[in-house]
């Protein structure tokens, strides 16, 4: 962090989301795994209550009888957040939240993301908003992935979004928190929970997301594609925890130069 | 008949429900969710719905994604 301690200390809420009060402030996607043991001991070291699955056809004509991944992850054990990836316009989006409301026996909390082109999987937000006043009209619970624009995240919120969830950097990427500013700036305009979406690389990422205040980081990669994910996500959780510590903590002002933590007075030389 | 069924032709003895259909697939009894032409078909209701000629059947599931 680069700026001065913020005054008075944050206040210590617990992060509710739809009406539930969740421990874990750490999201997780259950992506780019190498099989769904991996993915399901990764999910659980990284204390995640709140974890995001994509929809897609289901293969036909293979083994009927091949697990399931809401086996492993059942959404009796935790809140499954169906996502819209793969969607480039809103009525592939709100397709996909209605199919997702249909798999999940009603279940209406879900992560909108439409994405603009493939290259950077950047936010598509004129679409964005489109999907997102469609669904909380249809009475789905949005989360919703967005650029770092403050006014579009308050625009989002206003609409009647239930959390908002900027990029740290590109899906994938792991290129960290690349405009902590305008994160910054999201999060104290914001009375709706604000989560990092994208970009977490590695924990230090995660710790950075949570010192600027942010409610929670939901990430994928960073823990998928980790050599050890199921030690990576056990840092994650780590890492988010320390974060949130040092936000409530309120950080010492930084300084141009040296101030001695050993006292002057008594020495004797 | 034919019908699209996850974006591929096949063809269906006359008439066929969707709860046939999710049979003959090995799928009965997991967990996805159906939408013909583009419209949900809730789970309540694939035993009385009756395919016609040209629908475009999609049935999905939930994958690991973030």
């Amino acid at each position: 962090m680069t700026e001065q301690s913020p005054t008075p200390l944050p206040e210590d809420k617990p992060l509710e989301i739809a009406g539930r009060i969740y421990r874990s402030r750490l999201l997780v996607g259950t992506g780019k795994y190498r099989d769904l043991m991996e993915t399901g001991h990764a999910i659980e070291s990284s204390g995640a209550e709140i974890v995001t699955v994509a929809v897609r056809r289901t293969n036909l004509g293979q083994n009927p009888d091949e697990p399931n991944l809401l086996d492993v992850i059942s959404p009796e054990s935790y809140t499954i957040l169906p996502n819209t990836a793969g969607c480039f316009n809103a009525k592939d989006a709100v397709r996909t939240c209605k199919l997702a409301r249909e798999l999940l026996d009603g279940h209406n909390l879900v992560k909108l993301e439409v994405l603009g082109e493939e290259k950077t999987l950047y936010p598509n937000m004129t679409e964005t908003l489109v999907a997102a006043e469609e669904l909380i009209r249809d009475g789905f619970q949005v989360m919703v992935y967005c650029s770092d624009d403050p006014l579009l995240a308050k625009r989002l919120e206003e609409m009647g979004c239930i959390a908002i969830m900027p990029l740290g950097a590109p899906i994938g990427s792991g290129l960290g928190i690349q405009n902590r500013y305008n994160i910054r700036q999201i999060v104290e305009n914001a009375s709706v929970p604000v989560l990092v979406d994208a970009g977490v690389g590695t924990a230090s990422d995660a710790t950075i997301a949570m010192e600027l205040g942010c409610d929670g980081v939901l990430m994928n990669t960073a823990i998928a594609q980790a050599q050890d994910p199921i030690r990576m996500a056990k840092a994650m959780k780590l890492a988010i925890e320390s974060g949130r510590e040092a936000y409530l903590a309120g950080r010492m002002p930084k300084k141009a130069y040296a101030s001695a933590s050993s006292p002057i007075d008594g020495t004797f030389f | 008949m034919n019908v699209m069924l996850n974006g591929e032709p096949r063809e269906l003895r006359d008439p066929y429900t969707l709860q046939a259909l999710i049979e003959v697939l090995g799928l009965a009894g997991k967990r996805l969710a159906v939408e013909v032409n583009e419209d949900i078909v809730p789970r309540s209701q694939h035993n009385e719905f009756r395919l016609n000629e040209g629908d475009r059947v999609e049935i999905v599931h939930a994958i690991g994604g973030g």
